[in-house]
């Protein structure tokens, strides 16, 4: 096919369009309209022989018709002036007996992109809504929309407006679906569509009417409709009770959404639902459609959110098969390692260890990962396993599980003793920085429970010239000071090289500063060094604050059957935040949960400004061990509290402070007692940190604030507290 | 808030060639699919691929036959609406052009664009029902017929017709079935598939883990105008639920069961008995699950040991393979698929039967045995010697699990039958019906 040269081709067509002969056979002349529309379809532009395919749409024969409406609505806009003359043949068809070809013709005049185009299809559009022939009033009722996006400053003509409003008791199916969307988008600056009771009552009759499509659209819509009393909401539910067991994947997820949101405050009724769907979703997670599998898996993991155990039962469905895909078979780990209990636990355990010797080295990795999170709740029967895999001296499943190992000694203290026994060996099998760094942080902290943790430190400091990581080289650094305060015969030599290497001839400035550092922390004596280093070695509570809290289903519902736990919620964020403004969570109209966020998003900029010059840094990081590390060495700046109300719920908290740059380290679950959040902050100039501890009183009569300061600047402090409060108090008065 | 609706739907190839390109709103432009083309081939393994968000936009897509099946949203909708609608529009090029590869979509794209063109206004998903759409669509699908050696061997010796004209002709599945202005009276058949994927795990003792069973029913209907209503008749004794008790003796037990909405089911409850009035084109009658009980025994066991030379660096794997199925049923396309120690150099094999085949896979570091038939209540054996140079002790985790792929035609292992297919009178026109059983392993484990 000729990418290049494309004049060309559009001369050979134009001259095969205009030859009489051509023209004269009906097979011959479809043929080259045929070519063009391939040409139109490969990206060539074959704009230029518009006025010739015109003259072709003048022709009895439907299929031709076809071919060449499609080719006017993609050039019409570049082609106006000989799109006015298309206008006419479309007019005349659209008054045909065959309704096939007034749909036909309405709809793609209405597909004319080009300017003052509703001049010209008003009246036919008014027709077509009264048109005998279903086919028509769809493709009219549709055209109308096109009409009024289009033409974005027309007026709305009300009488239009009520013709679409009566059609919505249409006997075809399709045209009511088409009336919901065309007022959608027709009265979109008013807020769209209303569906008040009788509409509702209506939809729901007819929702069996239609087809799955209809279904899921007609749900949608309803999302919007706020029963007045709870004897209608379960009226509703009960109508709509059979679409939860329908065939149809999208019809299922699209009624439990419609479902958890009217029975906000009916607890036992959502969870109803959710057991209700248990059978339908698990059986889209074996989906021959590895698509559908993967969105219903992710969805599964929305669920687990709030009911950690509700698949406890059926965790066999979850496990892999040879020929899944990655995502699939990552997703299906994640799902196991939340649906542990002590009765399937050995199960899990061998299933994933299957796993682990992949050939795929993430695949295995994932896994080993995975069980290290099991690890957290039952630490012995994954040491053993995690200890085997050491064996195979593979690079990667060694790196793995020093790694996780790593993270287990912090979180599970008891599991110290066995791991220490198993680390030497590993240094000649880890060959990546993350292994490394793992390892010798593990020999730094329990180095005195580590028969030859001198010498394989030694190793490493001995070849710190090759080592290009520089993270690797500040672990080690530290490593090497800790275990010198406990075997100091050992390691004076090693540590004094070490240094001197550091400082001397390292380039690195983050690893020669570490490196001053330290040494100047020697000079001050072993007694000051014994008093800095003296930090814990384990937090098993963090641990329960790194495990998801178990939400309340609320908190996303409104995500249900949305892109977002495709996405997964962190990765959302990320995607969101540069088109925050242009895009809005599905969800028929800020409801409760979103509203505070929004309002805030407007007020926060003005509660900035009052406070003085302070801009908080977007997208702020910080790891929430380095957050602890300096929440124990920094002194509390201020203190103050903010006012709360009672049934306020905190949770949503989260959300609110996030839009002014205030991130949350960690939060306890709903409902414990006392309630603690984490946050922090940094400005965007100076890198000045604010770290803050909000602990909600007992009788939530008020929120304490602590509010700690790397830097010490009375001013920017003042502003921070002033937003933050400022937050606070607006988010209680929003939700109260 | 933003109305829901579809920006584009493209089609590409796998090289990334624009095959079909359909934008709805008029606000979008080409280079969109190239960014998708270019996001997609540059995720790597541990990336969801099913939605990537482009600027504001989020493509959702489907992969059939090595294709992309693109959908594009500003919203953020309903994921399980846009890949089932993707589905469906692969389901129905399949219908009408007979088969599904890049060739059948770029010989047909004026009929796919009418296809669109029906289905979506802008946009919105207007109808996907076969019943709606033959009316509208008009282009005549234009069909590839490939080569196949198959079509000889239907020819017997002397012109003698040979058992394979008997069964249903195997290219039946790969013909359009709904364009039939021309040939029309030729295909006057209705199949019945009751097709069933299998999933077991089964552990190191040999105990059951896992079985799990998905089946559908389903309809293929290459007869233009049904006349009647048709009656399918399901074993009598199906119960639904683990609670049901029906008939005497062995039941038929599935634990859910959900119909299309065109399924009339007022027999269902006393007879078994479905009643749809079929529309031209492919029908997905009955879905059904089993979970974790299994009536008849699984089809394959396997007896494995693994020695290890003492003194050299070789393993020697002995695998037993055992079929369970009733004598006069059997599996095609059987493949053993065993996991070996990394560092395997060479394998020497000794198998039972000259026409299956051992081959070691350095890119899965594993063991293919490839049976291509096997009959039920039969017996293989497969000797494997594996040279590994640094054999450790430890290496023998990495053997295993096996997983098994195979197929059983004429076979359900939920037991579930067709009774009767029929339609109320008798008709001269009366269309050639076939009911036809087939059994996959969805994913077939054994730990070692």
């Amino acid at each position: 096919m000729p990418y290049l040269g494309s004049e060309e081709t559009v001369k050979e067509l134009r001259r095969a369009l205009c030859n009489p002969h051509v023209q004269a056979d009906r097979l011959r002349y479809r043929n080259v309209i045929l070519r063009v529309i391939r040409c139109m379809t490969q990206g060539v532009d074959v704009s230029g022989v518009f006025a010739e395919m015109v003259k072709a749409s003048a022709t009895v024969d439907i299929v031709q018709k076809k071919l060449v409406y499609l080719y006017m609505c993609t050039y019409a806009a570049l082609k106006p002036d000989l799109a006015l003359l298309a206008i006419n043949t479309l007019c005349k068809d659209c008054s045909d007996p065959n309704p096939m070809v007034r749909g036909l013709a309405l709809r793609s005049m209405c597909n004319h992109r080009m300017p003052g185009l509703h001049e010209y299809i008003q009246q036919p559009i008014l027709n077509g809504l009264r048109d005998k022939a279903s086919y028509v009033r769809r493709v009219a009722v549709l055209g109308s929309a096109k009409m009024y996006t289009q033409q974005g400053d027309l007026e709305i003509d009300g009488t239009l407006v009520n013709e679409l409003y009566s059609l919505l008791r249409d006997p075809d199916p399709i045209v009511i679906v088409n009336c919901l969307r065309a007022l959608e988008e027709i009265l979109q600056r008013e807020g769209g569509v209303v569906i008040n009771k009788p509409i509702a009552h209506h939809l729901l009759n007819r929702m069996k009417d239609l087809d799955q499509w209809g279904q899921s659209e007609v749900l949608r819509f309803l999302l919007r409709y706020k029963p007045r009393t709870e004897e209608e909401i379960f009226d509703i539910l009960n109508l709509l009770d059979s679409f939860l067991t329908s065939s149809k994947p999208s019809v299922v997820l699209g009624t439990t959404k419609l479902f958890l949101i009217l029975a906000r405050g009916f607890p036992h009724v959502q969870a109803d639902v959710l057991s209700r769907v248990k059978g339908p979703l698990l059986a889209v997670c074996t989906s021959e459609s590895r698509e559908l599998c993967f969105t219903a898996l992710c969805h599964v993991r929305e669920i687990l959110r709030s009911l950690p155990g509700h698949f406890g039962a059926h965790y066999k469905k979850f496990f892999c098969s040879y020929s899944e895909p990655h995502y699939i078979k990552c997703q299906k780990m994640e799902i196991l390692c939340e649906l542990v209990n002590d009765d399937n636990v050995q199960h899990v355990l061998e299933e994933l260890r299957g796993y682990c010797t992949d050939v795929s080295t993430d695949l295995a990795q994932a896994a080993i990962f995975a069980i290290g999170r099991i690890a957290r709740t039952y630490g012995e029967k994954c040491v053993v396993i995690l200890t085997e895999l050491l064996a195979l001296k593979d690079e990667h499943i060694t790196s793995a599980v020093v790694q996780t190992f790593r993270d287990l000694v912090w979180l599970c203290p008891p599991c110290t003793e066995a791991i220490c026994q198993v680390l030497p060996g590993c240094e000649e099998n880890i060959h990546d920085s993350e292994g490394k760094q793992a390892l010798i942080w593990l020999l730094g902290v329990h180095g005195e429970k580590v028969a030859n943790a001198s010498y394989i430190l030694e190793d490493f400091a001995e070849n710190v010239k090759t080592e290009a990581s520089p993270m690797v080289k500040m672990e080690l650094i530290v490593a090497l000071v800790q275990l010198f305060v406990v075997r100091p015969a050992e390691c004076q030599d090693m540590l004094g090289r070490l240094l001197h290497y550091c400082i001397d001839e390292e380039t690195n400035m983050a690893v020669r500063d570490r490196g001053l550092f330290y040494y100047r922390l020697l000079l001050a004596g072993i007694e000051e060094v014994k008093r800095v280093l003296a930090v814990p070695k384990s937090d098993p509570s963090l641990g329960v604050l790194e495990d998801r809290a178990v939400q309340p289903i609320d908190a996303w519902a409104l995500d249900f059957n949305t892109l977002v736990p495709v996405y997964g919620k962190e990765q959302w964020a990320v995607l969101t935040t540069c088109w925050k403004s242009e895009l809005n969570v599905e969800g028929t109209e800020p409801s409760k949960a979103e509203q505070p966020v929004s309002e805030e998003k407007k007020a926060a900029p003005s509660s900035q400004s009052d406070a003085g010059p302070l801009t908080l840094k977007l997208d702020a990081q910080m790891e929430p061990e380095l957050f602890e590390s300096q929440w124990k060495m920094l002194i509390s700046a201020h203190v103050t509290s903010a006012g709360w109300q009672e049934d306020v719920h905190p949770d949503a908290l989260q959300m609110a402070l996030q839009d002014v740059s205030i991130y949350t380290i960690a939060m306890s679950k709903a409902g414990t007692e006392p309630w603690k959040a984490y946050l922090f902050a940094q400005e965007q100039e100076g890198q000045g940190l604010f770290l803050t501890e909000l602990l909600l009183e007992p009788d939530k009569s008020a929120m304490c604030i602590t509010v700690k300061q790397s830097n010490g600047q009375e001013e920017s402090l003042r502003s921070f507290v002033a937003l933050l409060k400022n937050v606070i108090e607006l988010f209680v008065d929003l939700k109260s | 808030m933003k109305v829901r609706m579809i920006s584009q739907i493209f089609i590409l190839s796998a090289k990334g060639d624009h095959l079909i390109y359909k934008d709805f709103r008029g606000d979008g432009s080409r280079d969109l699919v190239d960014a998708f083309y270019k996001k997609i081939t540059t995720l790597t393994a541990d990336q969801e691929p099913v939605a990537m968000m482009h600027e504001e936009l989020h493509f959702v897509h489907v992969r059939h036959s090595g294709l992309y099946f693109v959908a594009s949203t500003p919203v953020n909708d309903s994921p399980f609406t846009l890949i089932e609608f993707l589905n469906r529009f692969v389901a129905l090029i399949r219908d009408y052009c007979g088969s599904l590869s890049e060739k059948t979509i770029s010989l047909n794209f004026a009929l796919i664009y009418e296809l669109l063109d029906e289905m979506v206004d802008y946009g919105y998903i207007q109808t996907t029902s076969t019943d709606i759409l033959k009316n509208f669509i008009q282009t005549e699908a234009v069909i590839t017929k490939p080569f196949s050696l198959f079509d000889l061997s239907s020819v017997g010796l002397f012109g003698a017709e040979t058992q394979q004209s008997k069964v249903a002709p195997s290219t039946a599945a790969s013909r359009p079935v709904l364009s039939s202005r021309h040939e029309q009276g030729l295909k006057n058949e209705i199949f019945l598939d009751v097709i069933e994927r299998l999933m077991v795990v089964i552990g190191s003792n040999g105990s059951l883990l896992k079985a799990d069973i998905q089946g559908e029913l389903r309809l293929k209907n290459f007869f233009q105008n049904c006349p009647a209503e048709m009656r399918i008749g399901l074993t009598e004794e199906l119960c639904i639920g683990k609670s049901e008790l029906r008939g005497y003796g062995a039941a038929v037990r599935v634990d859910e069961c959900r119909f299309h909405e065109s399924v009339k089911l007022d027999e269902f409850e006393s007879h078994r008995i479905l009643k749809v009035n079929p529309s031209q084109g492919e029908l997905t009658l009955m879905q059904y699950q089993v979970s974790d009980d299994i009536p008849s025994t699984l089809p394959f066991h396997l007896f494995p040991t693994v020695e290890r030379d003492t003194g050299s660096n070789r393993l020697r794997i002995y695998l037993k393979l055992r079929c369970d199925l009733p004598p006069k049923n059997q599996a095609v396309n059987v493949q053993v698929h065993l996991p070996v120690p990394k560092g395997v150099i060479s394998l020497s094999q000794e198998l039972s039967s000259p026409d299956q085949m051992a081959e070691l896979q350095q890119s899965t570091r594993s063991v293919q045995w490839v049976i291509p038939r096997m009959a039920g209540g039969s017996q293989l054996s497969a000797f494997f010697k594996l040279e590994i140079p640094r054999l450790s002790s430890a290496a023998l985790l990495e053997i295993g699990p096996v997983s098994m792929a195979f197929e059983l035609p004429m076979h359900t292992c939920s037991g579930l039958q067709i009774r009767f297919l029929r339609f109320p009178t008798v008709q001269p026109s009366a269309p050639h019906r076939w009911v036809r059983y087939v059994t996959h392993s969805d994913s077939y484990t054994i730990r070692i």
